[in-house]
């Protein structure tokens, strides 16, 4: 019938169905600018310290090409349907931080203070493992919906990876943070790990559970009031981040979970009151910690006048530290166009200026221009995370894609709040950007998780299938 | 190093950093459609040779897999030949109906997206049966898809210009 007829030709417009294109030849493209873009960077580092373009140049160059291109490669085997960005966008970032790493590297300040120097090449291997995990993940997770059988072992495993850093032994105390562990020579942060396992949980759990949660109401001033019992999860969700406060003194891991969990909570049941008791919750908790554990106590005041801070730390006090303040004249140096690439003097951030405060040093040598630039580049990540929970088509599938890019998006605010001033730091790293291989390995698997979840939303839906009953069925025509 | 080239290097990397911003964005941008419209003014005959219609030509990548009619199909005499929307946001448009079922809803993945508050995500599709007769199914919509004045509640043959009504759309057959 379709090749006999003829075409009609005086009809406006025509519609005709077509499946979500692969994109993968985009992917592509964008690929080799996201590889061509921190190799700029690295030539432009090496020309303004050493007056000479790097002898590492080509290799720096071929490592990261390799590694995108092999992970391009299994993206277009393994989820030829997934979004064209998320691989692309990740890898400009981990190169961008690559090369601000082997920047701070240079630095004899940092070097003197055994604060940088071999992070680069180590950082390298970092992504490495990211890549080869983020493979992995895109290998053997077939389905995302697989993870969905493992809720509450994932909520064991959650919990398992939240208190390692309370093992006597293995935890380590880094700067006052409770936050890692030391195995084998490696020191690991479970946190960044307990993020993804954590957001399988809640994901399992509220698909589950979210009818209960968001029917079984009363409307007071304009506010669903949940049940005293529905009240439970969140409680009991609360009181660990408290707990996580109290005894790993980390403000930024305590906030991630806990807001993970309420965006998670408002999606599932789209109930605005749950927002508006999570802030007043976290607001509660935090404060009132802060008012009696003498860690985060210092983290608010060095928040409220880092300049004091400044001053303490300078007349030898211990137990202060001048980071805050540097940051804050490092993204003034910075300006509106920035310093230039190597032109800054962002080390004089010291301590953790590779990792927590990184974007300190992007923020002198950018400026406000590439600061802009490089959390866009966090938002569009953030986008197509939501945009993948839009278009899938699974409810698990939605809440876990929306719990991984919400915890993103948290945790991008919760550093670069930190770094800027805006909210207490926090020892949390910018994913991808920072120097530490838990953060880089744990961010790919969240990208590879991510892709995954997206290649089965924008996978073409399989046409109809005929029905097998179709002709024994007697078809009523109404007359 | 001079002055000069590491300026020009600082301003041209923010200037690549930001191409790159854009560019994504261009991407995101040509990622929201799921479905092309057309434009058509004169036909080039030479296309309907090849047994692809045009605007399957238009489409990009990996078109999805259609139930071509069987080859030794009984031609129907009276067949529709197009879809056409004569009522709602979308009036004028057309689809050429070349045995593929043509799902309609507010999903951004159905044949014909629907802006309307009255139409359910999957709404309801149109599928040739084995004979070459036109059916239109109601997929469990809220608010019901309508042949002439009768709610579906079957899959039922669409005679030649009724109107299906779905919310304030209007759609019928046409030869």
């Amino acid at each position: 019938m379709s090749s006999t007829t003829n075409s009609p030709t005086h009809h406006t417009s025509t519609i005709g169905s077509i499946g979500t294109p692969s994109r993968r030849n985009t992917e592509l493209a964008l690929l080799v600018f996201a590889v061509a873009i921190p190799v700029f960077a690295y030539a432009n580092v090496g020309l303004a310290i050493n007056d000479e373009v790097p002898s590492g140049l080509l290799a720096y160059g071929l490592g990261l090409g390799l590694l995108a291109g092999v992970g391009h490669l299994v993206v277009r085997k393994f989820a030829p349907y997934a979004d064209p960005l998320l691989l692309p966008l990740a890898t400009l970032l981990n190169g961008l931080g690559l090369v601000v790493i082997w920047r701070l590297d240079q630095s004899k300040l940092l070097q003197s203070i055994k604060q940088a120097g071999t992070a680069a090449p180590r950082q390298l291997m970092y992504t490495a493992m990211g890549i080869a995990l983020f493979i992995a993940v895109l290998i053997f997770l077939k389905d995302h919906r697989v993870l969905q059988r493992y809720t509450y072992i994932s909520m064991v495993g959650a919990l398992f990876l939240l208190l390692l850093p309370l093992v006597p032994g293995l935890g380590q105390n880094i700067y006052g943070a409770k936050i890692w562990i030391s195995v084998a020579g490696f020191s690991i942060q479970p946190g960044e790990f307990a993020k993804i396992v954590l957001a399988i949980f809640f994901a399992g759990y509220l698909m589950v559970k979210r009818d209960a949660l968001a029917l079984a109401s009363r409307r007071f001033m304009g506010l669903y009031l949940p049940r005293g019992r529905d009240l439970g999860p969140i409680l009991v969700v609360w009181a660990i981040s408290i707990l996580i406060l109290v005894f790993e003194t980390d403000l930024g891991t305590s906030l991630l979970f806990f807001g993970m969990f309420v965006i998670m909570l408002y999606v599932a049941t789209e109930r605005t009151s749950w927002i508006v008791f999570g802030l007043l919750m976290s607001a509660a908790g935090a404060v009132g910690v802060a008012s009696f554990e003498p860690h985060i106590q210092q983290r608010v005041d060095a928040w409220l006048d880092p300049m004091k801070e400044y001053t303490l730390s300078r007349q030898g006090i211990p137990g202060h530290s001048e980071q805050a303040m540097q940051a804050l004249w490092a993204f003034g140096s910075g300006g509106t166009l920035g310093t230039g690439l190597g032109q800054g003097h962002s080390d004089l951030i010291r301590f953790a200026a590779n990792s927590d405060f990184i974007l300190a040093t992007f923020g002198e040598e950018l400026g406000l221009a590439g600061i802009m630039a490089i959390l866009l580049i966090y938002g569009l990540i953030v986008e197509r995370g939501v945009r993948t929970a839009l278009a899938a088509r699974d409810p698990f599938g939605k809440l876990l894609a929306i719990g991984l890019s919400g915890a993103f998006a948290l945790q991008v605010f919760v550093v670069a709040g930190g770094v800027m001033g805006l909210i207490p730091l926090t020892g949390m790293t910018m994913p991808f950007l920072a120097y530490g291989g838990s953060s880089v390995i744990a961010n790919w698997a969240l990208v590879g998780i991510l892709i995954r979840i997206s290649d089965t939303a924008r996978r073409p839906a399989p046409a109809p299938a005929t029905n097998p009953d179709a002709e024994m069925t007697q078809v009523v025509r109404p007359s | 190093m001079s002055e000069l080239t590491l300026t020009v290097m600082r301003l041209g990397f923010l200037a690549v950093l930001w191409l790159f911003v854009i560019v994504a964005v261009q991407v995101i941008r040509s990622d929201l459609f799921g479905t092309r419209v057309t434009q058509r003014s004169a036909q080039r005959a030479g296309r309907r040779d090849a047994g692809r219609p045009q605007q399957q030509t238009a489409a990009r990548q990996a078109p999805p897999p259609q139930r071509q009619q069987p080859a030794g199909g009984r031609q129907r005499r009276n067949a529709p030949t197009k879809l056409v929307v004569t009522e709602g946001t979308l009036t004028g448009t057309t689809v050429a109906l070349q045995g593929q079922t043509i799902t309609l809803g507010r999903a951004h993945d159905s044949t014909i997206v629907l802006d309307d508050d009255y139409a359910s995500s999957r709404h309801a599709r149109i599928y040739p049966d084995r004979d070459g007769q036109w059916i239109v199914e109601d997929l469990g919509s809220t608010n019901g898809t309508y042949l002439d004045r009768t709610r579906l509640t079957t899959p039922t043959p669409i005679p030649l210009g009724a109107p299906i009504r779905i919310g304030k759309t209007v759609i019928e057959l046409r030869k």
